[in-house]
């Protein structure tokens, strides 16, 4: 039987409280939202918090997602589900729908929130990385009020992030609404992490490929974005053959570790393979396929 | 800590830590065993409860989590008289061998058909990819499901 060290528990009934009290309990404590990453982690002792912070309460100010004028606001207790459930993300950012698909179980969904999966800075969660591909904005809130951090530098390190102690990330700003985006994943079983994944997200014009950007996940010590076969793209008009070029170079960027779901060598096949099929669906996407 | 969680529509109260996990709770302090308890990692779905209305996977939420709000477990879906569609289906087309997973299949089924009451095969096969059969019966299982949808759709035409 797994369970839990002995933590205490508090319930925020407020962000402002949420707050106060990661500042009165100090750097031991944790902020528990779904808590399906977290608990896991404390189950198998992995992680010992001092103090639990219950912000499910916080649904009414941080459960939201809102789209007006091409930015795309989410809110820190948006579940995986909202994601799925949203008519806007389906339409416009279909990266993040592909992406919500293929994380754990639909039960899993329910609980686990936008805000967790970015505060647990896991390299193989999937939305830090489909939110690198896009661009966005982590909105945080602390004692000394509100800030935002870019996406690219949110995380610093396998499960470690650049918020402070008393932070807490309030939702994310995605200011563009790309013309085409595609999410792909290798995973061994439902519920398991990925073996490789990819983002991408880009804009046509003049049938030449701008602005793209690509985020991988579970191929390096934190999510990775892959700057120079995002060069490699720019300004070029797409075929089969660009994305393989830009699949190798993203393969030589990536910074796989051998474990139970394959050597380094497959991996990096993955992310040039997971790459030229994640150009191939946004490019089909931003031309008005399906 | 003190909590009163509405479970299968009755009030419970009790003196829990923290840690305790709602699993536990359900099982040790009420004596619920309906809700099973098998992995312990939040992958097999076996102790599958909702949670507001929504299944969750009550191994991975804390007892405490549930103060103020409402639970329902396998005991809770039956009214005493007659089976759900969810149970008749899986009553009819044997959507179970040992029975271990049937507690939370049917807690994740009668959720999805409350939410997708006419679902295609692979809609159904998603929404219980979280919940294992060791057995694998897993065929049955769906045409158990889609047994209960069509019988609902006989209901409300």
């Amino acid at each position: 039987m797994q369970v839990p060290a002995r933590f205490d528990y508090e319930v925020a009934t407020s962000v402002e409280e949420a707050i106060e009290l990661l500042e009165r309990h100090g750097p031991e404590a944790r902020l528990l939202a779904g808590g399906h990453s977290l608990i896991p982690m404390m189950k198998l002792r992995l992680a010992f918090p001092e103090t639990l912070i219950d912000i499910h309460e916080l649904d009414g100010e941080l459960r939201y997602i809102r789209e007006a004028d091409g930015v795309l606001q989410i809110g820190a207790l948006a579940r995986h589900q909202d994601i799925l459930d949203s008519e806007a993300v389906r339409k416009q950012y279909p990266i993040l729908h592909d992406a919500e698909t293929m994380i754990a179980d639909p039960l899993v969904r329910n609980m686990g929130t936008v805000g967790g999966s970015l505060a647990h800075g896991d390299p193989a969660e999937d939305l830090p990385a489909a939110f690198m591909a896009l661009g966005c904005d982590v909105v945080v809130r602390g004692p000394d009020g509100e800030r935002t951090i870019p996406i690219d530098e949110l995380q610093t390190g396998p499960f470690e992030t650049s918020l402070d102690p008393a932070e807490i990330i309030v939702g994310v700003r995605i200011l563009r609404a790309p013309v085409g985006s595609a999410y792909t994943k290798v995973k061994r079983r439902t519920g398991d992490y990925a073996s490789a994944a990819i983002g991408v997200a880009l804009n046509l014009g003049d049938g030449e490929i701008r602005d793209a950007g690509i985020g991988m996940c579970a191929v390096g010590g934190q999510t990775l974005r892959a700057r120079s076969a995002e060069e490699v793209l720019e300004g070029q008009r797409p075929d089969t053959d660009l994305y393989e070029r830009a699949g190798e170079r993203a393969a030589q960027e990536s910074e796989p570790t051998e474990d139970a779901r394959g050597p380094v060598e497959y991996k990096r096949d993955l992310v040039k393979v997971l790459v030229a099929r994640a150009l191939e669906k946004a490019v089909e996407r931003a031309e008005g396929g399906a | 800590m003190r909590i009163s969680v509405s479970v299968n529509g009755r009030s419970r109260e009790a003196d829990v830590e923290p840690r305790l996990l709602l699993v536990h709770f359900l099982r040790d302090n009420l004596g619920l065993t309906g809700t099973h308890w098998a992995c312990d990692t939040s992958n097999c779905g076996a102790c599958t409860v909702h949670l507001d209305g929504e299944p969750v996977k009550s191994c991975t939420v804390l007892a405490v989590r549930a103060n103020g709000h409402e639970v329902t477990t396998i005991e809770g879906i039956w009214s005493g008289t007659e089976l759900t569609p969810v149970q008749e289906g899986f009553h009819r087309e044997h959507g179970l061998q040992c029975g271990f997973c049937t507690p939370g299949m049917i807690l994740t089924a009668t959720a999805f058909l409350e939410k997708n009451p006419d679902p295609t095969e692979a809609e159904i096969r998603e929404a219980i990819s979280g919940n294992l059969c060791r057995c694998t019966g897993y065929e049955n299982i769906i045409r158990a499901v889609q047994w209960a949808a069509n019988s609902r759709e006989g209901v409300s035409a």
